[in-house]
């Protein structure tokens, strides 16, 4: 930083005092299912290449995929895979410039955690 | 780069608890960051007990109330005591705004006050804006022009002239730039909402005649692009306006202008 760094001045406290707000934490949300999705495409191609390997193999991947655990990530990992596309689609709407307003943004914010939970739900129903 | 914890010299302790006003009945409490650059100690947070049926209802003015009944070292900076200068940003209730337009009974409880977020502090509630203010100079905040200078001055139509609303009424008070979390991580290259609002302020002049040195100028992977519409810019503008906004179309242009 300019000229600052002379002195050893301390470094005002950031994230841990700033209010979490609708903003922050969706952002914060969309990197974090990002990365989660990622994840998740990785273990379903584990659970592909087990499938090509032997049966016995798949048996046991199969296994670890539909234990408790396993249907547990898959179904953060669907919400996350809904969550992170209509927000991907929230933020190509601001790209183009449109819905950047603090009320249409707020607006849309809760629209998409609505929707991630509604499209969860349904999704569960039409697979099941 | 993303670093959640503060650096040793930056942790705060706690500090004093100041004696509540004789005789005052209705009393509330302020939790204020304190930073003493002789002492070398780390900074504080101490607690101070105002008289509210004798302060004034904004945040200014109690805090200019325990710098002259309770502790005269209080220190921060203020001037117009309306929300035109700029001075008195600062992180009130977790977020940043102005103290002499921040009411106080819009805060629930005790009032915490902090300096604006992830800056040096120079002391007390005063953070070092150095590099702010060099920020906003690198993008040229001044009229650039090429041909020669008109007989009487360099006219604006109507229609132009309302372009600039919601652009020229930034009065740099940092409280957008250092909510922002891309400017925690990356201030030292990455512009921040305040700088790019003004930049977007003299792209879109129509007098001014250096548009394409302006973008290219913030053709740069860090200097723009490290805005992720987070839009605590936004959300947190003590002025109303919206710096994300004026990114936002910055962006556009720059893809505008290639496509």
């Amino acid at each position: 930083m300019a000229d600052t760094g002379q002195i050893d001045r301390p470094l005002s406290p950031h994230i841990a005092i700033y209010r979490k707000q609708l903003t922050s934490v969706i952002s914060i949300f969309h990197r974090l299912t990002g990365i989660g999705l990622a994840a998740t495409a990785i273990l379903i191609v584990w659970w592909f290449l087990a499938a090509a390997t032997s049966p016995a193999y798949f048996d046991f991947i199969d296994g670890l995929m539909t234990s408790w655990l396993g249907l547990l990530v898959l179904l953060v990992s669907l919400w996350a895979f809904w969550f992170h596309f209509f927000n991907g689609i929230r933020h190509l709407r601001w790209d183009s410039g449109k819905g950047l307003s603090m009320e249409e943004s707020t607006r849309s914010g809760w629209r998409i955690v609505i929707f991630s939970v509604v499209f969860t739900t349904a999704s569960i129903y039409l697979v099941i | 780069m993303v670093e959640l914890t503060l650096p040793k010299n930056s942790r705060m302790t706690v500090g004093k608890t100041w004696p509540k006003p004789a005789g005052a009945k209705n009393t509330r409490a302020f939790k204020i960051y304190r930073y003493d650059p002789d002492s070398g100690a780390n900074p504080r947070v101490d607690t101070y007990f105002v008289d509210m049926d004798t302060c004034g209802p904004m945040v200014l003015d109690a805090l200019i109330k325990i710098k002259t009944d309770i502790d005269p070292t209080l220190t921060f900076r203020r001037s117009c005591r309306e929300g035109i200068c700029g001075s008195c940003a600062m992180n009130i209730d977790g977020i940043n705004t102005l103290a002499c337009i921040y009411g106080l009974d819009e805060v629930k409880g005790e009032v915490k006050i902090y300096p604006l977020p992830h800056m040096p502090v120079v002391k007390d509630l005063v953070p070092d804006l150095t590099h702010f203010y060099a920020q906003h100079a690198s993008i040229m905040p001044w009229l650039e022009t090429k041909t020669n200078r008109p007989a009487k001055e360099w006219r604006q139509s109507i229609e132009d002239r309302k372009k600039l609303d919601g652009l020229y009424e930034c009065v740099m008070c940092a409280s957008c730039s250092t909510s922002c979390p891309s400017y925690w991580w990356n201030s030292d290259r990455y512009l921040g909402p305040a700088a790019l609002l003004h930049a977007y302020r003299w792209i879109i002049d129509s007098r001014d005649e250096a548009t394409g040195e302006r973008l290219d100028d913030l053709q740069d992977p860090f200097k723009l692009y490290r805005c992720h519409t987070i839009m605590n810019c936004t959300k947190t503008c003590p002025k109303g306006l919206n710096p994300a906004k004026a990114i936002a179309e910055i962006k556009k242009m720059m893809v505008e202008r290639v496509v």
